[in-house]
């Protein structure tokens, strides 16, 4: 046996030998390998670049199996991915792989940088670096927007409608924008192959060669030192420095520092397939026919924010937000490097990188939370689905009854919650009746305004009488209704003479 | 070039073969911005009178939701090319043909006969019964299609999806008084 096993061994050394002297990497290989690193770098913090190229990886091969079924028809998508899901052994699996994949990926490819941001990696020599990444940053988006849309489902058709609009806002040549976008006049069979195509290999392909110069530039330029506070970046001492630290104190990459990124892609990977496993595919949801309507459309989580901002933003702004904000944004990030290039990296010196940072992640936490439930949405089912709880009609008037009616078939509920269900997107109505007059409700429902439809048209003065008597009915019992200002007794107390008055407006 | 390195006679032909990669590549590529660029059509290009059929089936006082096929449809489309118009017939054999997508960011409205407003799910905007802004973010009313009655046949000038870009009619609201507030009643 142990001559099988010597022979064996020396078959494959053999053999490597025989490809080594051809190819000749294992010299560039070992020096990239081995090549000191600070001391202090072998850290927890420094494994989210390597996560990211691995979740890169998981998401090709994945991406390649799907394609093996996947079939890029306006026609026949939806019905393919229906196969994966159910048909085909695993295919629901790999298509949660590749859908979780790419949730993790924006999630560590955004804590990537912010890391580097925060450990000042940014600053000299390694400008480029940075830029290429703020590129791949992009690209990465890119691929989680165009996947979404060859999930082709109704969330799919209608984003692109979403996208087309943004478009055609563009001045002078938004509307050849929006052709050139969809590949026709409508969101349709040429519209899913163009996305296929930069999904699949457009933007890929230049990410694989981003990734490639980016790891490059690593190597070559030397990981970020962890920074010490005080130290001063100087472009004529930083490289004699680093090398000192990398060449006194230093420890090879392989493998005093690698084995944390290797335990980390690993715990990310499982993660990624545990979701996989647990949360199953996203999607896809209704099948992708414009004609059925009673649908509400929702981007995926990471583009949350931007639905959350795009129903808060003042119609004025819209616009301008929608197209200078994105290249304001890009321009700052591409520019940091080369205005903040020198200086201070520890964040213990940077109050005002940790503030942006801290700031940033707030707002989009806030704005996230809000797209979760849309509290700027009319809930269209409101009206019909949420009933009046039985006891605030029980001991009312006919007439307070019939505005009861009224309230609910207008679907007044379908933006107005009352009791805590129906619509967020004008004012609950518990206690409206000690907000307003009964003069105050009669004009707001007739008139509108404030964000609210006029009813004037679509209601009758019964009906409007009959409303805003149930309206008052909505306060808490030993509340004050509302008064009057000008008729502070006439409308506490309610007399017969002031009625007839309001009835004659 | 003018300082000590000589132009050889080789390398005066890898410079001639640069250029005539050059020259070769534009001619191949130029022609081919034309492929890319195909979608892109002067105005007007997307436009074709489509039927949404009988008259009778708009009652007049209401409005409904009616289907056609985009007429520029290709194979690939599958049921993408089949759209949704609200169609209100105001009586008198005078109609409103709206678009489905909401002049916000295109999702679809849906029309509530009992308060008579089209309501939008995505971020809120609301529109009247004619089509007008009535609230919510939308930059002004729903798209229009313009429509004619030929042999009691309903037919609308349809084929691309609208947007605040293409030359769908401006429904305008005039506020009373300077207000935001419609004059209404």
């Amino acid at each position: 046996m142990p001559g099988l096993k010597e022979g064996a061994v020396s078959v494959a050394k053999k053999t490597y030998d025989w490809i080594e002297r051809r190819v000749q990497l294992e010299g560039p290989i070992k020096s990239a390998a081995m090549h000191p690193v600070p001391r202090n770098t072998a850290s927890w913090w420094y494994v989210f670049g390597s996560a990211a190229m691995t979740l890169l990886m998981l998401q090709v091969v994945t991406g390649i199996l799907l394609a093996l079924v996947y079939v890029p028809s306006a026609g026949q998508a939806w019905s393919s991915l229906n196969l994966l899901n159910h048909n085909l052994a695993l295919g629901w699996f790999l298509r949660a792989m590749h859908g979780w994949g790419s949730n993790f990926m924006v999630a560590i490819v955004v804590i990537h940088m912010v890391q580097v941001f925060l450990f000042g990696a940014y600053k000299y020599p390694r400008e480029l670096t940075w830029t290429l990444g703020v590129f791949m940053l992009l690209m990465t988006l890119g691929m989680a927007f165009t996947g979404q849309v060859l999930r082709f489902d109704q969330d799919a058709y209608w984003g692109l409608g979403i996208g087309a609009s943004i478009s055609s806002r563009i001045p002078v040549i938004g509307h050849w924008v929006v052709h050139l976008l969809l590949g026709g006049p409508i969101i349709g069979g040429a519209t899913l192959t163009r996305f296929f195509a930069l999904h699949v290999f457009v933007i890929p392909g230049i990410l694989l060669a981003f990734t490639g110069l980016h790891v490059w530039l690593v190597l070559t330029l030397g990981i970020n030192e962890y920074p010490k506070p005080g130290y001063i970046v100087r472009p004529g001492t930083y490289e004699k420095d680093y090398e000192e630290l990398t060449h006194k104190d230093g420890i090879p990459f392989v493998p005093d520092a690698l084995w944390k990124d290797l335990f980390f892609s690993a715990a990310i990977i499982a993660a990624v397939a545990i979701c996989a496993f647990a949360f199953g595919p996203f999607g896809p949801t209704g099948q992708p026919d414009p004609t059925i309507i009673q649908t509400a459309p929702k981007p995926d989580y990471f583009f949350l924010w931007i639905y959350a901002v795009l129903s808060y933003l003042p119609e004025s702004l819209e616009t301008p937000f929608l197209l200078v904000a994105p290249v304001i944004g890009i321009a700052v990030l591409l520019a940091l490097p080369y205005v903040a290039g020198k200086g201070e990296k520890s964040w213990y010196r940077r109050p005002v990188a940790v503030l942006v940072v801290v700031t940033l992640a707030v707002m989009w936490g806030t704005f996230t939370h809000l797209a979760t439930f849309t509290p700027w949405s009319p809930i269209m089912t409101a009206w019909s689905a949420d009933t009046l709880p039985a006891q605030m009609v029980h001991a009312q008037t006919p007439l307070e009854r019939q505005g009861a009616i009224v309230f609910q078939g207008k679907q007044c509920r379908n933006c107005h919650s009352v009791a805590g269900t129906g619509g967020m997107r004008g004012p609950a109505l518990d206690g409206v009746a000690t907000r307003m007059t009964e003069d105050q409700l009669i004009r707001q429902v007739i008139q509108g305004g404030g964000n609210m439809p006029a009813y004037g048209k679509n209601l009758s003065p019964p009906q409007v009488t009959a409303l805003v008597s149930f309206l008052e009915t909505l306060r808490k019992p030993g509340q004050q209704p509302a008064r009057d200002s000008a008729h502070p007794f006439e409308a506490g107390q309610r007399p017969q003479g002031a009625e007839g008055k309001q009835s004659a407006f | 070039m003018s300082e000590g390195k000589p132009v050889t006679r080789r390398s005066m032909l890898m410079y001639i073969g640069i250029a005539m990669n050059a020259v070769v590549g534009l001619a191949v590529a130029v022609p081919v911005v034309g492929y890319l660029l195909g979608p892109i059509k002067r105005k007007g290009a997307y436009h074709r009178w489509i039927t949404l059929g009988p008259i009778s089936n708009f009652p007049a006082g209401q409005t409904r939701l009616a289907e056609f096929v985009n007429p520029f449809k290709t194979p690939q489309d599958g049921e993408t090319a089949n759209t949704p118009c609200w169609v209100r017939h105001i009586g008198g054999g005078k109609f409103q043909v709206f678009a489905i997508n909401c002049a916000h960011l295109n999702c679809p409205v849906r029309w509530f006969p009992q308060s008579e407003l089209f309501m939008c799910p995505c971020h809120g905007g609301v529109y009247y019964a004619d089509g007008s802004r009535a609230s919510g973010p939308p930059p002004r009313g729903l798209f229009e299609y313009k429509y004619k009655v030929i042999d009691n046949e309903l037919h609308i000038d349809a084929g691309q999806m609208p947007t605040l870009a293409n030359e769908a009619k401006l429904v305008n609201i005039t506020p009373c008084g300077g207000g935001d507030t419609p004059c209404q009643g």
